[in-house]
């Protein structure tokens, strides 16, 4: 809290003159934005000093400690084999962090480029891409994730890919809406006026006046993006075992609800927790970006 | 209406073709030979060229995809490799039980959701507001089965209230047919329900602006009919095609629900399917849930047309 405050007075000190920084200074204003911010934040810290914070390894079983309630030695209780549950939580951040990072980098390095080829070129291309957009946008989100993540195979990777593809469209959507606003206004005329080539304009002009709401839809997608994660691992089709993944874990938490309820509580509140900072952080990057928006 | 029906159907034409093309494309990712993959563990000579002449897999791509196609338009969506029966079978006897969760996931999800939003809107800014925003975050953030989850232990475990799984056929007893359903049905809605209340609040909070309802309120009429006769019914409008696409979101969540309450449902068929490498129905049942998204769609869209006074005009 202190962090926020200082922040929050230090960026009321710059000259009110860019629009990033405008928004920048409403992003630190918003409370729970902040606390998203700072909750993830200390995930991505646990998730890459794992080795350092958890304390036993993800695999190590203790065939004395089976399913055995949280206590001073186990904080979160131990699983069906003796293993550690907060330390399996701990690793399992990396396998959830990354997918939802991973998935997104995904969806956005092909959903940007076709949203910006789509509504920039227009005519029949844009009517093609938009028709095979509809189509991937007719295949839920997750029945995709789950058809593709089948036909490629089960492993974390392939899971990451399918979440990535399925997760594409309403990129694509979106920078092409934007790209259509985008490149009627006269700063893009005047730079096709001068006769600057189209991948320029393209790159230049186009791109970093929209990269705000694609900002903002990729942080919403990230939240979006590790519940499929864990749902594709709950079902199997993601982190394979014994590495762990909080859907995964949940997996197996299900055969033993009401002996270990315990091993169900912990991975679900992790995923609950990260999830609902991400959706605080993107709806205050969505407030802070764009203030007429309700 | 009747240009407008025509222009919306000429758009899905596309639309269809091209999640056909999805749909058949999936079978190219395996990896490998796909009669080898189709043969499973059975590794005899005989039957991968029986599997390869059968599934035209010594033919060229389009050759194959002209055949799929063809026979889905037939109603043939190939035939299950574990039960041997034909996939469009499997899934119109599956298809009734996911239906009836997602309907109540509706039910549930309709009635939380626009009456918190409804609510939330007319305090607007009020502690009442923050939590109906906070249950809106809440319902976004909590994984359906994890949720699943701590309903089965305070439910089934602790009180022994409701049965943790199964399902039970309406048609031979509708009370433990509900009572198998109640907690899916509320796991399963309480994302939409979220969805719902956050688009009710900002379509209230936009109708409560209007002149209308200055003029309404000016006439001296009750606050509350103010709200449900002025504001409700017009901030409905765009809600109501949202329920028709929400109603598709929910056939494809309850792959997860189904799972976790062991319910014999579409989504545990497709689960199913993948583990048994029964790819004919996972293509059946992404091919269903696509066809079954698009033709809500065209009925949410047909319902707005409906609705909508100023559209028809």
């Amino acid at each position: 809290m202190t962090a926020i405050l200082a922040a929050e007075t230090n960026l009321a000190e710059l000259p009110d003159d860019q629009p990033w920084r405008r928004a920048l200074r409403r992003l630190v204003r918003r409370r729970g934005a902040m606390v998203g911010l700072a909750v993830v934040a200390f995930f991505v810290v646990v998730a890459i000093f794992a080795d350092h914070v958890a304390p036993y390894g993800p695999t190590a079983t203790d065939w004395g400690a089976v399913r055995k309630a949280p206590s001073l030695a186990h904080w979160f209780g131990t699983d069906e084999i003796g293993r550690d549950v907060l330390s399996r939580v701990i690793f399992g951040a990396r396998a959830s962090l990354m997918a939802g990072v991973i998935s997104v980098l995904i969806s956005l390095s092909f959903g940007v480029p076709i949203g910006l080829l789509s509504g920039y070129v227009g005519g029949f291309l844009d009517g093609l891409l938009m028709r095979i957009i509809d189509a991937m946008l007719a295949c839920p989100f997750l029945i995709l994730a789950i058809a593709l993540a089948a036909f490629l195979g089960p492993n974390l990777t392939n899971a990451m890919i399918a979440i990535g593809i399925s997760a594409m469209p309403p990129f694509v959507r979106l920078t092409r809406a934007q790209t259509l606003s985008t490149k009627v206004e006269d700063y893009v005329e005047a730079a096709k006026a001068v006769g600057n080539p189209h991948l320029r304009i393209v790159l230049r002009h186009i791109l970093p006046n929209i990269l705000a709401p694609i900002m903002v839809q990729a942080t919403l997608a990230i939240a979006a993006a590790i519940i499929a994660e864990a749902a594709l691992s709950f079902l199997g089709l993601g982190q394979q075992p014994p590495a762990p993944s909080w859907g995964s874990m949940l997996n197996t938490a299900k055969n033993f609800l009401d002996q270990a309820p315990w091993m169900a509580w912990w991975p679900g509140l992790a995923i609950f927790v990260v999830v609902l900072s991400f959706n605080l952080l993107g709806d205050g990057l969505r407030d802070a970006l764009d203030p007429k928006h309700k | 209406m009747l240009t407008f029906l025509i222009r919306r159907i000429a758009i899905i034409i596309p639309t269809v073709f091209f999640v056909s093309i999805i749909v058949f494309g999936l079978q190219q990712l395996l990896p490998g030979d796909p009669a080898l993959a189709l043969a499973g563990e059975e590794r005899d000579p005989q039957v991968i060229q029986f599997l390869r002449h059968k599934y035209h897999l010594d033919e060229p791509l389009p050759v194959r995809y002209a055949l799929w196609a063809k026979g889905v338009l037939q109603g043939d969506l190939g035939e299950s490799i574990r039960i041997n029966q034909p996939v469009l079978d499997l899934v119109l006897e599956k298809l009734p039980v996911t239906a009836e969760l997602a309907f109540l996931a509706l039910l549930f999800s309709l009635s939380i959701g626009i009456t918190s939003g409804v609510i939330s809107a007319v305090k607007n800014g009020t502690l009442i507001d923050y939590g109906a925003n906070v249950f809106a975050l809440w319902g976004l953030s909590t994984p359906t089965f994890w949720l699943g989850f701590l309903l089965i232990i305070l439910f089934s475990v602790k009180l022994g209230w409701l049965p943790a799984s199964g399902f039970v056929p309406p048609t031979e007893n509708l009370g433990r047919n509900l009572a198998t359903l109640v907690m899916p049905a509320f796991v399963l809605g309480n994302a939409s329900a979220a969805v719902l209340m956050r688009h009710t609040r900002s379509a209230m909070l936009q109708v409560m602006n209007a002149d209308y309802v200055r003029t309404a309120r000016a006439k001296g009429l009750d606050e509350r009919v103010v709200v449900l006769k002025h504001g409700l019914r017009n901030a409905l409008i765009p809600v109501v095609t949202l329920g028709a696409l929400e109603f598709g979101t929910l056939l494809s969540g309850a792959v997860l629900t189904e799972q976790v309450f062991t319910i014999p449902g579409f989504g545990k068929l497709i689960v199913d399917a993948v583990f048994n490498r029964d790819y004919a129905v996972v293509q059946g049942v992404v091919l269903c849930t696509a066809t079954s998204y698009i033709v809500l769609n065209l009925l949410a869209d047909i319902a707005y047309f409906l609705i909508n006074p100023r559209l028809r005009a």
